[in-house]
């Protein structure tokens, strides 16, 4: 094969570079990767969360953005969640009352999925804040 | 240009770029006079023994192909896409972005859409991808297959002789994907089963039994060149000597021989004769290698090789110490990129050097060949001519790089230096149209001919424009080429789109300027046209 | 025609997917069985056709200069658009490769009639270069954030760029500018190639469906992070497995995931058979890959054909009387 030791080298860092995570996650015993543990709040602060724990999971950031806005932009206190529930917009006092470890709470999904949200550029963090 | 009745305002407003409703496939090949050369004789096949020589016309329903045509073509396909990487990867990788459609300058002289670079590669890519790959044979047409018949084939060589290999398209495809090398592929399997034509393959003939391609044998070679060394005589006053078939000498000169037979070339060749005798050069010519250019090239790398063979063996047994190189464009293809692996490296010859200069070619380290405008160049940055000019005054000059020494070597600055070195008045064409964007005199590879007019004058468009604005502009009267085929063909193309501009290689112009010792004042050029200030 | 039956295409994968995962509840299917045979055809495929391509031979060295040879000493060289040495030449394909070196010099030719004069003009049309690099950078970034999705602990290079891609702040998850440029990138691709007639007549069905493939992985992308908000942390167990081979699907993940992964299996597969193999063809390309110097250091045929020219002797055999007639020498007398 003509120039095929060039060849044949550009195919080693192009199979090379596909396979680079899984020789990473093994070395780095991630094999049998599992969702992170998330420190709940305790009973009886584990039923009332400003709305359902899968729908947060997903749309958290949304909700929170918007809290934001509200807030600082339309002066807007009191937010009414889907089963008709009222809830001071606020981090500090509503979401942290419950969540209030940043380390064994946000920042275990935040980590692993490499989201860096600028809640805490402003935001006293409860505890675990860097 | 018997048959070509179309003025040039009417061939202008005729092209549409417009592609027609149907898909290209669904399209046949058609033939009308002047956009299809005449195929090879029989008797011309016979002797280079190319295999089914017949009588026949493109224009005929039945092309008398060899009865498993299908069969030759198949295999020659497979051989070729293993010997071929370019060939492979060619027919692999087109995205089809249509960066090269609007690059030939046959596309944009006639509209044709079988004339964009894309759609020429996709006639072979179709059979390609119905023969040899997974996705074609199963998706077909969907994935741009199809089978190949006899339309097909006739497509080849419809669309696979109007392509000058001029790699324009080349330069612009972000993958480099060569027309040329595509065009070379087709023309080899079109050859498996005879269809061919006539202007390369009788020249091919030629070349292997004159040692030349218009046929000149050896008695009638010399008379020439003893017209010429007569020519030299009235306009300088003096005898100049050619060493021919001679032994001995440092150096073996070869050119093309249009230079020796033809107006303009013969001006020339003129200015290379006298440019030898003016530093005294211990060279010589051969009859038998009295061929630089090599339609082989247009035809069958083997024949390629077979007809460039007689360059070294005649070195050889001349026993010259390297060879110098006239003025040719895909000649220059052939020496730059193809000769030292034919038939090199030529262990026989020595690391070139300009006897008069001392000046080492480095670039020809190994095939020990040399362009006389790179020789030519050296002499004068040295100052070895004594050059007036002004006795060029009298044209206005431009300058058209020929396709192959532009896209196949890059010999851009040597001619330009030399130009303005012996011409005082210089304009370079527009930029897109010169150096490696330069555009083909649509004659190239073989299609130079007469019966291809009408393709020739609309492929010519893009050059024939260019030039026009530089002679309205600048009043250019003269363009200067370093190309036996553009002095052959760019005549017809500037009568035709820049009427009024004549064509020269720079050597003309070079053996106008230069100063012969002991020459009587000139009163003519070499074409014995009054020099400037001597019309009276 | 060619783009509407891509489209078809394209529109029976996501129902595919969809209709899979479900009603028939195919999610092990389409999270797991067809992402990693995609995997698996992708590599083998792309191995064996690059081999395939280099087991032919290289007989002759014909790059296509762009620029002025190595000549004199004095006359300066264009190094990078007509090498002469391999590191020379390197450079040449790094542009090629990372910038679109070719495609920048692009033009546009018009015939037009000036004053009863014709003049073939052109223009400079760097569109195509503009957006071609658009599409292929925003595609490579986005594969590389996707990283964290297969890399855990995450690398340190993907919060880089997901600080550098998202670096507008707009909305919450942080708009990321390669998602938007490239669905510009692409629709511009599309739509030169629906519009322009002659682009519309060159195109096949198999130029069209690897666009409205990719577009339509990009917009399920889009619509995973930015509308339907996907379980992200949920999707990371599922494509950790993948990537560490011992696959698993949680519970939880939205069908718009197993559309996204569907049409990336789909790509990965048609990649190797077709001509998306641009990406491996552009590193082999003898007319970039190899310098401009058979003048100057000999290039090896590995088939080199034994054939000998027409010899001087057969000439001199042939023409001997005329010569010496002539006074040309020769080598035996008559």
């Amino acid at each position: 094969m003509q120039y095929g030791g060039k060849i044949v080298i550009g195919l080693v860092i192009f199979v090379g570079l596909l396979l680079l995570p899984t020789v990473y996650d093994l070395g780095a015993g991630s094999a049998g990767y599992k969702q992170p543990k998330l420190q709940m709040p305790a009973p009886p602060n584990d039923k009332n969360c400003v709305e359902d724990t899968e729908w947060m999971r997903k749309n958290h950031m949304q909700l929170l953005n918007d809290w934001r806005d509200w807030v600082v932009r339309d002066g807007k206190t009191v937010y009414v969640n889907s089963h008709g529930e009222e809830f001071e917009i606020s981090l500090q006092n509503t979401c942290m009352k419950c969540h209030n470890d940043k380390e064994q709470f946000c920042d275990k999904c935040h980590e692993t999925a490499e989201v860096t949200p600028y809640c805490w550029d402003c935001h006293l963090a409860p505890k675990g804040a860097k | 240009m018997a048959d070509f009745k179309t003025k040039p305002d009417e061939l202008y407003k005729s092209i549409d770029h417009t592609p027609p409703k149907a898909g290209w496939m669904d399209v046949p090949a058609q033939f009308r006079p002047g956009n299809w050369c005449y195929p090879a004789k029989p008797e011309v096949l016979d002797y280079i023994g190319f295999p089914n020589g017949r009588k026949w016309s493109p224009a005929d329903e039945d092309w008398k192909l060899p009865e498993n045509w299908k069969d030759i073509i198949h295999q020659g396909f497979r051989e070729r896409l293993e010997k071929f990487r370019s060939l492979k990867i060619f027919m692999d990788v087109c995205v089809r972005c249509g960066a090269c459609a609007d690059k030939c300058h046959y596309f944009i002289g006639s509209g044709d859409p079988k004339n964009m670079p894309v759609l020429r590669a996709e006639l072979l890519r179709s059979v390609y991808r119905k023969d040899f790959t997974t996705a074609g044979k199963i998706l077909g047409k969907l994935n741009g297959a199809r089978v190949l018949e006899e339309d097909v084939l006739k497509e080849w060589f419809l669309y696979f002789y109007q392509c000058t290999e001029c790699r324009r398209c080349s330069l612009f495809c972000p993958y480099g994907i060569d027309t040329a090398e595509i065009t070379m592929m087709a023309r080899e399997l079109l050859n498996l089963v005879g269809c061919n034509i006539n202007w390369i393959q009788e020249p091919v003939a030629n070349c292997q039994r004159t040692g030349n391609h218009l046929g000149i044998q050896p008695h009638a070679f010399k008379d020439i060149v003893d017209f010429m060394v007569d020519d030299i005589e009235e306009v300088t006053g003096k005898r100049i000597h050619v060493p021919m078939n001679e032994k001995g000498h440092e150096i073996l000169f070869i050119t093309p021989s249009g230079d020796v037979f033809a107006d303009p070339g013969i001006y020339t060749f003129m200015g290379y004769l006298m440019l030898f005798d003016a530093i005294g050069l211990d060279y010589t010519m051969s009859t038998y290698a009295s061929e630089g250019g090599n339609f082989g090239l247009f035809t069958d790398n083997v024949v390629a090789k077979k007809l460039n063979a007689k360059m070294y063996a005649e070195a050889k047994r001349l026993g010259v110490k390297w060879i110098l190189g006239g003025e040719c464009g895909h000649m220059w293809r052939v020496i730059n990129q193809y000769m030292d692996t034919f038939n090199g490296p030529p262990d026989f010859l020595q690391m070139p050097k300009s006897p008069i200069t001392g000046t080492v070619f480095k670039n020809a380290a190994s095939t020990k060949m040399v362009h006389i405008t790179e020789f030519t160049a050296d002499l004068i940055k040295h100052r070895k001519l004594k050059l007036d000019p002004s006795r060029n005054d009298h044209f206005t000059v431009t300058f058209h790089d020929s396709c192959n020494p532009a896209r196949g070597m890059g010999l851009l600055e040597e001619p330009r230096y030399v130009i303005k070195n012996v011409c005082n008045n210089f304009y370079e064409m527009p930029a897109q149209t010169i150096r490696e964007q330069t555009f083909c005199c649509a004659g190239g590879a073989g299609l130079g001919t007469d019966e291809f007019m009408d393709m020739r004058m609309r492929g010519g468009l893009p050059r024939g424009n260019a030039l026009r604005y530089v002679r309205d502009k600048y009043g250019v009267n003269r363009m200067a080429c370093i190309c036996a085929i553009d002095r052959a063909t760019l005549v017809p193309l500037a009568d035709y789109w820049a009427n009024g501009v004549d064509i020269s290689g720079i050597h003309e112009l070079v053996g106008n300027a230069l100063i012969l010792d002991g020459e009587k004042e000139r009163e003519v050029d070499l074409r014995q046209e009054p020099l400037p200030g001597k019309e009276g | 025609m060619n783009a509407f039956y891509s489209l078809i295409f394209v529109f029976a994968l996501v129902l595919i997917a969809l209709f899979g995962v479900g009603a028939a509840h195919l999610s092990y299917f389409f999270g797991v069985i067809l992402p990693l045979a995609a995997v698996i055809v992708f590599i083998v495929g792309i191995v064996l056709k690059v081999l395939g391509w280099g087991k032919s031979a290289v007989p002759f060295r014909i790059p296509t200069t762009g620029g002025q040879q190595q000549s004199l000493d004095w006359i300066k060289q264009n190094k990078w658009d007509n090498p002469s040495t391999a590191s020379q030449t390197f450079i040449r394909m790094v542009f090629e490769v990372l910038f679109f070196r070719s495609l920048f010099r692009n033009t546009s030719v018009s015939l037009r009639n000036e004053d009863g004069v014709p003049v073939v003009a052109y223009s400079s049309a760097k569109w195509l270069w503009l957006f071609a690099l658009m599409f292929h950078y925003s595609f490579l970034i986005i594969v590389l954030r996707h990283l964290r999705l297969f890399m855990d602990p995450v690398p340190f290079f993907v919060p880089v760029l997901d600080f550098m891609d998202g670096i507008l702040q707009i909305g919450a998850p942080r708009l990321y500018m390669s998602d938007l440029l490239i669905v510009v990138g692409l629709s511009f691709l599309l739509l030169r190639r629906l519009v322009v007639p002659i682009f519309r007549y060159i195109s096949n069905a198999a130029d069209y469906f690897p666009l409205l493939l990719i577009l339509g992985i990009a917009l399920s992308g889009i619509y995973m992070r930015y509308f339907g908000k996907v379980d992200v942390i949920a999707i990371k167990e599922l494509t950790m497995g993948l990537v560490t081979l011992s696959p698993k699907v949680p519970a939880g993940i939205d069908a718009s995931f197993y559309v996204h992964i569907a049409l990336v299996s789909t790509l990965l597969i048609y990649f190797p058979f077709s001509k998306l193999m641009h990406m491996g063809g552009v590193f082999l390309s003898p007319t970039r890959n190899m310098p401009n110097n058979t003048r100057i250091v000999h290039h090896e045929n590995p088939w080199n054909p034994d054939v000998k020219p027409h010899s001087y002797e057969a000439y001199e055999d042939d023409f001997r009387e005329h010569m010496i007639e002539a006074g040309l020498p020769v080598e035996k007398q008559a």
